[in-house]
């Protein structure tokens, strides 16, 4: 990857090849550094008092890349071979940057201090800037606010294939800074527009970048996306068995997520968020026909779980869910609840695909935006293996699809990436009838969440009543 | 000598006092780890054998292992002074809750003895009264033992006869192992004579006559037997003729039967007890009325004799007249008894004042065939491996029998309806057949193998497994097989190369085999195609195309047109009538890769080339600038000048495997292997007829089927090998992924035990920049690249070999879902383990 940085001095106050004084790295040598991820080379391809035209070149070596981190979470992903690492100005640019330009980001500079301190013609060259969720104009917002003219072209991603652009852009950044702001713009700015998979030579550089921008970033339009971007690269990936089986169907990371995260639809905050309305319904319908034993299938992390705990009329609680990772963090959620809290609450892997004989021991099962997550051809499987254990009572939420008018949404566009569908008031009522006459139950069903007089409310929730034989 | 002639399945309680030689005993006449000794349960959790303060832990342990020990159909002697009536009670319990038989033997060698042993022990200090108190329990019990619920009470007097005895093992009644048939099972018969031969003449039995011309036996001309389920009593026109039968066959050696519940309560009414005349009941007393007081004395005795249930041809079927759980197969209890006449209830009634029956066969996941009757149902139908012949002949529905071991069915009409149901015989609508079973599939498991032995799944790949077959593959039933992962062949020393066919060929060699396949690996995505004739749900799509996990390739009504027209090509074709079935499984490849991959492909490899493509030329062009200045940079610029290059190569290389499609159109299919088809599978059938068939296919559909190109090469000929090596060239250098190689004959044994990987891909050169890179072919890349370990790889791609071929076997085995699915889940599992992706 590479970056390169012109002075072209209007004046002949100065030489342009005095660049080499600014950035501690003289204009006839040929300088290598070692940048952690590669090597990173300094080379001037023009110096002239007119103009001078410092680059930076980073060759990241891709194969210690994957190989360095084996026992690492990401050691088994795909595409590590195949990566835009080695050529998009990325997170390892901006460590390069550092490195290479460590003096100059001071601003000092003993030979040539008012220079230095002066703004001077700058043209910056990155001519494969990331540029992903947001794109071009992503880039002008991070950079017009701090003085730069912008130039950002992005290709198409692939010639040919109506693919788009590219997430990346070929970017040209002109003004009249200080040499040292214009560096540290790029050294922050940079991970912010790759917004992708990072490979952080240390977990400090997130803090270190930040505390770099103090000077500019207070006042920054885009301060938020800045920062959130930051935090958001903090979070470790999912590398676990799912996303080696998802990579054998050459399926993105994305498409592995557990389907608790991918949610579309950004709830209100200022009232009392859904899911708590949702869960205070739940427990309500539970105290209401006097279940015990609970058991919550898709528990989760386990919210539901530990407001059944809370309650000691409920003497016997089981979490099921079918992912692994999810019950992993239930359970640590749970080791700090009291031991009597802790012996009445069992957790286990399961799914709806296999019938548990288990479940037969319990008076309630919970279905709590469960069913959505299931393909519309599984729901007889789902049926068969909830109720046919004959419990005296289940109860399934859903959302109401009519409410997504509400979110804004549009007609046939879904709440959550992994939902398969989402139903109407009528066509849950539909299932719902159908499923209690096969399985002899009474159903009646509720709404949750603030009502809209034509829409209904955001969730509906149908509780099932085993019928006396 | 005295015989002690025992159950070979019970709980043997030894009963004496201290020193009366149990222990002595226990080591003479029985086996090693038979006998669990009360004093080594208490060495074993307190230290010391004698410690009486740890008697209760002691004891807990006895009964845990002893439990165990029962489970697993062992015979097991409890060595303890057992005098106390309490602790016998705790056994009897033991064994009634383990369905054994539980057997006392009395050990009296006499008190003084007794006591002169204990005194000779050091071990021992308590002196002499514990012995005369534990004499004094015993005398005061000895008497009550049988009422207690010990089935047998075998007392031994005196030293030598204690010395002397010997035991002896008896089969149980139920256990028939010995005999293995062939079989035909008849279901309820309920009197129905002529239906019953009508049905013997189908199934070609001869029938003898007595000399009133009714039938008193029958007997087949291979030597086959007939089997009774229970129920030829009650309701029916003739029940008095179809007991002279049943007695006068069974008295031959013939045929066997069980007893159904209306025998138990024709017992009771012969007996004199007062049983209501319900159900069919009045019709027997009536009949049996005019018949000989021997008749009917012949006939109750018969009933009585009739054991509830049999373990026949060497465990592999079991015939109860309710059906038999697998933990109760062989057992004897009351409780078995009780099931298997009456069966499982769910404790409710149903409209018609019945009681609800619990669907036991769903749970059933034993190994043994269970043929039962007693529900009348409308259709004979496999449930996990078990099957009810009641087609309700008596209320005007058919006489069913299944004949075994060819598990087909036979059926005669019922001339008439000769009772009325209480219920109309109807299937129940919502049952799903063949459910899965959570514990079917998670936690730690061994797959037994014909092929390999134990493939073993740890839980934690299980649980990657359950998330993704959940959560996104198509349902269980719609993938009865997943496709092994397949090992590239060892890495090549050759320059600029990675991979080449010389290894492949060497390979093969050193294993003994001299004809290879080379098969052009298509550039798309593994595929298998599942052609089956629609079932009764409505939702059945009639087959399925899927991934290597079980996920759909398109949307169902895609997928459903996609499966008919590659089932009318297969029709056309004439595949269905030529290998007679009319389902078909097939490995394949569809393409292109972009109808599967598109995700990645825009995200990954279509973004790696762009950024290349942005950044390389600049830097280029600013370190030509810098030579041109004179500074040294001639080996960065050489080196960022070949990167460019290979950038080019890359985009090129992952272009191949994007075309548009809509829909349908565009797709292709590239079928390389028959996988199963009705009662067969394919796994030993060389790979040119596979191939053939592949072609055939081409034939009546070019525009849907691609042909597999390949070249077959003799791996001992070097001319031949050379042929390979250039074919294999000419397919890369075109823009080829590369190929597979394959043991001609399909399926290879080594002679030094296990298998030949059943293939060794080759890959292209160029393809290997979207694996390693566009750079990989840098010499100080692929230096390092080579450095990579196969082992693990093609491990992996045996075991998954061998559970493929496992679940193709148990599905032309017509063994249940669960069976089947067990293996699929386990290449599903093994799949999720960690090995480089790159492989």
């Amino acid at each position: 990857m590479l970056l390169t940085i012109t002075l072209a001095p209007h004046t002949d106050a100065y030489p342009a090849s005095d660049l080499g004084f600014l950035l501690h790295k003289h204009p006839d040598r040929v300088q290598t550094i070692d940048a952690g991820s590669g090597t990173a080379t300094v080379f001037y391809p023009e110096s002239s008092p007119a103009r001078a035209t410092a680059a930076l070149l980073l060759e990241v070596d891709p194969i210690a890349l994957v190989r360095g981190k084996k026992t690492g979470p990401e050691a088994f992903a795909l595409g590590q071979y195949v990566n835009d690492r080695p050529y998009a100005a990325s997170s390892l640019l901006a460590v390069a940057i550092k490195r290479a330009f460590s003096t100059a980001m001071t601003g000092r500079c003993d030979s040539r201090p008012e220079l230095a301190a002066s703004e001077l013609p700058l043209t910056i060259h990155v001519p494969a800037c990331p540029a992903r969720r947001g794109g071009a104009d992503l880039v002008r917002r991070l950079f017009e606010p701090l003085g730069w003219q912008v130039d950002a072209v992005a290709p198409p991603l692939a010639a040919g294939l109506d693919w788009g652009p590219a997430p990346y852009v070929d970017l040209t950044l002109t003004g009249r800074l200080r040499l040292a702001d214009a560096l540290s713009h790029l050294y922050v700015l940079l991970p912010v527009l790759d917004d992708a998979k990072h490979y952080w030579v240390g977990a400090d550089e997130v803090d270190k970048l930040v505390r770099r921008a103090e000077g500019w970033l207070a006042s920054h339009p885009e301060r938020g996306l800045i920062t959130d971007r930051y935090l958001a690269h903090r979070r470790s990936f999912v590398s676990d068995a799912v996303a080696r089986l998802a990579a054998l169907d050459d399926a993105s990371d994305d498409e592995a997520a557990p389907a608790a995260s991918g949610c579309v639809v950004d709830e209100p905050t200022d009232r009392t968020p859904l899911r708590q309305q949702r869960l205070d319904a739940v427990l309500a319908v539970l105290r209401a026909v006097g279940a015990r034993r609970v058991a919550d299938l898709g528990c989760g992390e386990g919210l539901y779980l530990r407001a059944l705990l809370d309650d000691p009329m409920f003497t016997e609680v089981l979490g099921i869910d079918v992912s692994a990772r999810e019950l992993d963090k239930a359970e640590r959620r749970l080791e700090r609840l009291s031991d009597s809290q802790r012996a009445r609450v069992t957790l286990r892997q399961g799914s709806l695909t296999y019938t548990d004989p288990a479940l037969a021991a319990f008076d309630a099962l919970l279905l709590i935006e469960v069913i959505e997550h299931v393909e519309s051809d599984r729901l007889a499987s789902l049926e068969a293996s909830v109720f046919g254990v004959r419990a005296a009572h289940v109860v399934v939420t859903t959302p109401n699809a009519e409410y997504n008018a509400i979110y804004g949404l549009a007609s046939g566009q879904l709440r959550h990436a992994d939902h398969r569908f989402e139903w109407t008031r009528s066509e849950f009522a539909d299932w719902a009838h159908g499923v209690a006459e096969r399985h002899g139950y009474a159903v009646e069903f509720r709404g949750v969440g603030e009502a809209d007089d034509d829409l209904g409310t955001p969730t509906q929730l149908a509780l099932f009543t085993r019928e006396a034989s | 000598m005295t015989p002690v002639r025992i159950p070979a399945l019970s709980l043997v309680v030894l009963i004496g006092v201290s020193g009366s030689g149990k222990t002595t005993f226990a080591r003479e006449k029985f086996a090693p780890y038979e006998a669990i000794s009360s004093d080594a349960c208490r060495a074993l959790v307190s230290g010391d054998e004698n410690s009486q303060e740890a008697s209760g832990d002691a004891f807990d342990v006895l009964h845990y292992v002893a439990g165990k020990r029962l489970d697993r159909g062992l015979l097991t002697v409890v060595d303890a002074t057992n005098v106390g009536r309490d602790s016998r009670a705790a056994l009897i319990k033991l064994a009634r809750d383990h369905d054994v038989l539980p057997v006392a033997i009395v050990l009296d060698a006499g008190l003084d003895v007794a006591i002169e042993r204990n005194r000779n022990r050091p071990d021992r200090p308590f002196g002499d009264g514990p012995i005369r108190r534990q004499q004094a329990q015993l005398a005061k019990s000895i008497k009550h033992l049988g009422k207690e619920g010990f089935r047998q009470v075998h007392m031994l007097r005196g030293p030598d006869e204690i010395a002397a005895a010997s035991i002896v093992r008896e089969p149980l009644l139920n256990d028939r192992r010995d005999l293995a048939g062939p079989f035909d099972i008849v279901g309820d018969v309920h009197g129905c004579l002529a239906e019953l031969l009508d049905l013997l003449a189908r199934l070609g039995y001869a029938v003898q006559r007595d000399d009133e011309g009714r039938p008193i036996d029958v007997s087949h001309p291979d030597g086959r037997t007939l089997v009774f389920v229970g129920d030829l009593v009650d309701r029916g026109p003739d029940i008095a003729g179809v007991l002279r039968l049943a007695i006068g066959a069974t008295a031959s050696g013939h045929a066997l039967a069980v007893p159904g519940n209306h025998e138990a309560k024709l017992i009771r009414a012969l007996d004199g007890h007062d049983v209501k005349r319900t159900h069919g009941m009045a019709e027997t007393l009536d009949q049996l009325a005019v018949e000989t007081p021997e008749f009917r004395a012949a006939v109750r005795a018969w009933c009585y004799g009739l054991v509830s249930h049999l373990v026949l041809d060497d465990g592999r079927l079991v015939v109860a007249h309710a059906g038999l759980k697998e933990a109760y197969h062989g057992r004897a209890s009351g409780r078995v008894r009780a099931f298997a006449l009456y069966g499982d209830t769910t404790g409710e009634t149903d409209d018609y004042g019945l009681p609800v029956r619990y669907p036991w066969a769903e749970d059933y996941r034993g190994r043994a065939l269970v043929a039962y009757g007693h529900t009348p149902t409308p259709t004979l139908e496999w449930v996990n491996n078990t099957i009810c012949l009641d087609t309700g002949c008596v209320f005007g529905g058919r006489l069913s029998a299944l004949r075994y071991p060819e598990r087909e069915t036979v059926s005669v009409d019922a001339a008439r309806v000769y009772f009325a149901p209480a219920k109309p015989l109807v299937a129940p609508a919502t049952r799903a057949v063949d459910e899965l079973r959570i514990d079917d599939v998670s936690g730690r498991r061994s797959i037994e193998t014909s092929a390999m032995g134990r493939v073993t799944i740890t839980a934690e790949d299980a649980a990657g497994a359950l998330e993704v077959m959940s959560r996104f593959a198509l349902h269980p039933r719609l993938v009865p097989y997943l496709p092994p992962t397949m090992s590239p062949v060892a890495t090549s020393r050759r320059e600029g190369y990675l991979e080449h066919p010389d290894e492949a060929f060497a390979q093969f060699a050193e294993w003994g085999v001299p004809r290879v396949i080379c098969e052009e690996k298509h550039m798309g995505s593994r595929a298998v195609v599942y052609l089956r004739p629609a079932r009764r749900q409505a939702h059945d799509p009639g087959g399925a195309v899927y991934t290597r996990t079980g996920r759909s390739f398109f949307s169902p009504a895609v997928s459903a047109e996609l499966v008919t027209r590659i089932s009318d090509a297969v029709c056309a074709a004439g595949l269905f009538d030529e290998l007679d079935t009319d389902w078909l499984l097939l490995d394949a490849e569809l393409l292109p890769w972009s109808v599967k991959a598109t995700g990645l492909l825009r995200e990954q490899y279509a973004p790696v080339g762009a950024a290349a493509l942005l950044a390389l030329p600049p830097a280029a062009d600013a370190l030509a600038a810098a030579a041109s200045r004179g500074l040294d940079v001639n080996v960065l610029a050489a080196r960022t000048q070949q990167r460019l290059t290979n950038a080019r190569a890359y985009d090129e290389a992952w272009r191949r495997y994007v075309w548009p499609t809509d829909g349908l159109d565009g797709v292709q299919v590239a079928p390389f292997q028959v996988l199963a088809a009705e009662g067969r599978t394919f796994a030993t059938v060389d790979h040119e007829w596979h191939l053939g068939v592949a072609d055939r296919l081409v034939q009546v559909s070019p525009d849907l089927f691609r042909p597999t190109r390949r070249t077959i090469v003799a791996v001992t000929d070097d001319a031949s090998r050379a042929d390979g090596v250039q074919w294999w060239e000419a397919l890369t250098e075109a823009g080829g992924e590369g190929m597979v190689v394959k043991p001609l004959a399909n399926l290879t044994k080594l002679p030094q035990g296990g298998l030949a990987q059943p293939g060794l891909k080759v890959r292209g050169r160029e393809y290997l920049r979207i694996i390693y890179g566009p750079d990989y072919t840098l010499p100080e890349n692929l230096g390092r690249l080579r450095d990579r370990n196969l082992s693990r790889k093609r491990s992996l791609a045996l075991r998954e070999y061998v559970l493929g071929l496992e679940a193709l076997d148990r599905l032309v085995a017509g063994e249940p879902l669960w069976r089947v699915h067990e293996a699929v889940f386990g290449v599903l599992a093994l799949e999720s383990e960690p090995v480089d992706p790159r492989l």
